[in-house]
């Protein structure tokens, strides 16, 4: 039922725990676990398998005004070679998925997806796109890998010299040992570092290449879980966490990646109005940790649930996300429910750690 | 040393007064790195098969659940500094000592628990 990234054997024969994640088995951490696959990437460079992630093509003379239709940021000055996140949502300003669009050419989008969306997400964009384009759901013709880290550029320059300079560009038809790759300099971790996307058949050698040749610096193959402990510590959104399907992006707090001025957007009139629950940051005052579905307290009474939470390898501190009414989103000092334990949190500004 | 088990992973040393109270070697592998712990009180009571605290790894929290009954005589205070003592040391880190009598009877023999088709 679960599919397999074309890295399945790979993660086999390192020893990863296999889990199943968004439709795939997926490692969740390899040997060494999680901790110090996560400080790999915070100190020197991790490599993780994303080839689940979904890829969906949107080209013709409607490719642009259809992202601007549907996704929450303005792609209007979006250049060639440049990457660029929003919120795909409906007319209710609720979110569908969040992703990355890539603009490969004059009326060349990639649309990059959570693997858990890709179903819903293009059938979502089949059934909501409008005018002159051509679309199509290229996930199984993709393979990507995350290189991320302090050492990330170092390892990559080993292999070449065609690396995307700027953060959110990235460069088509780098040859690395052969294959063929887009090298994006993005990432879901709070560090420098890339997503390298080649073809399906060539992911096992990329990887490979990259793990070999990153290994004498200290990279470490990364599983899901140091994935989630690096992007919270980031104060980055996950899907089905901090994002879903009755959330908005001004909920979310991604003001930022929300664009209203912009003509024609599905979702102006539902995310001019008011929130109905905010995003916070907390940092545990007490000793513990508050997982999903903690509740969170205010004075006494109960305004608010935990969506993410952990011990936070780098700050050594419990931390965690959640959503409170409104009302509360100003105040500082928060009550959160651990089976039964009230531990006091303090709400700090996101992210938890910036490199 | 008589070290019996329950089949939640929790073992304790039957033939030692006050009884030392740990987690085993395929406790620890499974829950992954351990990050915190949370402790009972000295002078709590502690009852067979049911809670005394938890187990936290990045992964996932696990409660711990006591082999006896008894009264908590000493806790092992040096676990909420360093967690990751039970993920080097499993058998040889103890949680809790505990004054009271262990049912053998309802315990599995260390031969047994480690042949166990354990999840």
């Amino acid at each position: 039922m679960d599919k397999h990234t074309p890295l399945f054997a790979e993660h086999e024969a390192l020893g990863a725990t296999m889990v199943p994640f968004g439709g795939f088995i997926m490692p969740i951490q390899y040997p060494k676990g999680i901790l110090t696959e996560h400080k790999a990437v915070r100190e020197k460079a991790g490599l993780f398998d994303v080839s689940h992630m979904g890829e969906l093509t949107l080209k013709g003379p409607d490719a642009l005004a259809n992202l601007n239709r549907l996704i929450s940021n303005d792609f209007t000055d979006l250049e060639i070679g440049k990457v660029r996140y929003g919120i795909l949502v409906r007319a209710d300003g609720t979110a569908v998925d969040d992703l990355l669009v890539y603009k490969r050419n004059v009326e060349d989008y990639l649309i990059v997806v959570n693997a858990s969306n890709t179903d819903k997400d293009d059938a979502y964009f089949q059934a909501n796109l409008k005018g002159h384009y051509a679309y199509a759901n290229a996930s199984a013709d993709y393979g990507q890998i995350a290189l991320q880290g302090p050492m990330a550029e170092f390892i990559l320059r080993l292999l070449t010299d065609r690396i995307p300079e700027a953060y959110y560009s990235f460069i088509e038809n780098v040859t690395i040992s052969g294959i063929s790759t887009l090298v994006s300099r993005t990432g879901y971790t709070g560090e420098d570092g890339f997503e390298l996307y080649c073809a399906a058949k060539d992911t096992v050698k990329l990887w490979k290449v990259l793990l070999e040749t990153g290994a004498p610096y200290g990279l470490e193959p990364c599983g899901l879980g140091a994935r989630d402990t690096l992007r919270l510590e980031a104060g980055m959104p996950l899907y089905g966490h901090e994002l879903n399907d009755e959330t908005t992006p001004i909920e979310a707090g991604l003001k930022f990646f929300t664009k209203l001025e912009k003509p024609d957007f599905i979702a102006t009139e539902a995310l001019s109005q008011s929130p109905k629950k905010r995003r916070i940051g907390l940092r545990l005052i007490d000793r513990g940790i508050a997982r999903e579905g903690s509740d969170i307290y205010f004075n006494g009474q109960c305004i608010g649930k935990v969506t993410s939470g952990t011990m936070s390898p780098t700050l050594g501190q419990g931390i965690a996300m959640g959503y409170v009414s409104p009302e509360v989103f100003s105040e500082t000092l928060f009550e959160l429910d651990v089976r039964g334990r009230r531990l006091k949190a303090e709400k700090v500004k996101l992210p938890f750690y910036k490199k | 040393m008589k070290r019996l088990y329950l089949p939640s992973h929790e073992w304790v040393l039957a033939d030692q007064a006050p009884h030392a109270v740990g987690i085993s070697d395929h406790a620890q592998h499974a829950l992954g790195d351990i990050v915190f712990v949370v402790l009972p009180a000295v002078g709590d009571p502690v009852t067979q098969g049911e809670r005394f605290g938890d187990v936290e790894s990045v992964k996932a929290v696990s409660e711990l659940i006591s082999p006896l009954s008894g009264k908590v005589v000493a806790v092992n205070e040096a676990l909420l500094s360093a967690p990751e003592t039970l993920n080097q040391d499993p058998l040889g880190t103890w949680i809790i000592q505990v004054e009271g009598t262990v049912n053998e009877a309802s315990l599995i023999d260390e031969a047994t628990y480690l042949a166990m088709d354990k999840d």
